[in-house]
């Protein structure tokens, strides 16, 4: 079993990201299409939101990994200026996209979802503002790497800022707790569920694609990040 | 209220989010890849 210090070696690191990627990619797409059938055709529908909790197999994933992008981009940061691995740096810049692409996933899905349930789509709640905020936090970040880059940067600053963007997470979990919101409480917990197991099934199927079908993406990202350092590397040795 | 175009719009939303992101990705890699010798 390597070591986290052993794959943070690129070369290493691509020999078992090669292979990776297409296996967590195509596992993840069959568990989604299985679990979207399921949940649109062989749940029963909630005896207050009626079919209108379908949107739950889809949701719930996408807010997960809205926060679980960051919490991916925050420890990457933190191992960055810790130990100063190259991999690091490059795995908090492919995670930034894919995470804000989930976590404006959760925003439209949740507005959806909010419509003939609550009958707005829209509520300037604790949750619903805190998960707009980690967007932002989101586009802020893949602005400053942007900056970072283009002006020759190490990659400190962007790695501060995410450490420093993680503080919105604990908000996000435990907004529904703190304040008063339309957003329901906590559903499911670690050992438990007030969501009846007839109904809930579907979700492990759709919480483990989207996230298999997210290593997949983010592994074709940093792939694609390390191809065109190696490249440039080539280049400046040429023009040298 | 019919819930139904909601629950859909969501899947298809999600479909397509899902779908371009992997596809933006896989393209940067595979030009990225090609730039290699």
């Amino acid at each position: 079993m390597p070591s986290l210090h052993a794959l943070a070696n690129p070369a290493r690191f691509l020999k078992i990201a090669k292979p990776l990627t297409g296996a967590c990619f195509w596992a993840g797409v069959a568990l989604i299409i299985f679990a979207a059938w399921a949940g649109l055709t062989q749940t029963p529908p909630d005896y207050l939101q009626g079919e209108s909790v379908r949107i739950l197999y889809i949701h719930v994933p996408t807010a997960w990994l809205g926060m679980g992008g960051w919490s991916g981009i925050a420890i990457a940061s933190l191992s960055y200026l810790v130990w100063r691995h190259p991999l690091a740096h490059i795995a908090a810049r492919a995670i930034a996209p894919v995470g804000a692409v989930f976590a404006a996933l959760c925003l439209v899905t949740g507005s959806l979802w909010g419509r003939p349930t609550w009958g707005t789509y829209w509520q300037w709640d604790g949750r619903l503002t805190a998960m707009l905020l980690l967007f932002f936090v989101y586009l802020g970040y893949i602005a400053l790497v942007r900056a970072d880059v283009e002006r020759g940067g190490d990659g400190r600053i962007p790695a501060l800022y995410g450490i420093a963007g993680s503080v919105l997470l604990p908000i996000i979990r435990y907004s529904v707790v703190w304040w008063n919101s339309l957003h329901q409480g906590e559903s499911i917990g670690l050992t438990s569920s007030t969501i009846a197991p007839s109904m809930l099934w579907p979700l492990w199927f759709t919480l483990s694609g989207f996230t298999l079908f997210f290593a997949g993406v983010v592994l074709m990202r940093m792939r694609a990040l390390l191809a065109n350092a190696k490249a440039e590397a080539r280049m400046r040795r040429m023009a040298a | 209220m019919n819930p139904w175009p909601f629950v859909i719009g969501a899947y298809a939303v999600t479909a397509l989010g899902a779908a371009g992101v992997a596809l933006w990705s896989w393209l940067a890699m595979r030009a990225a890849e090609r730039r290699l010798p």
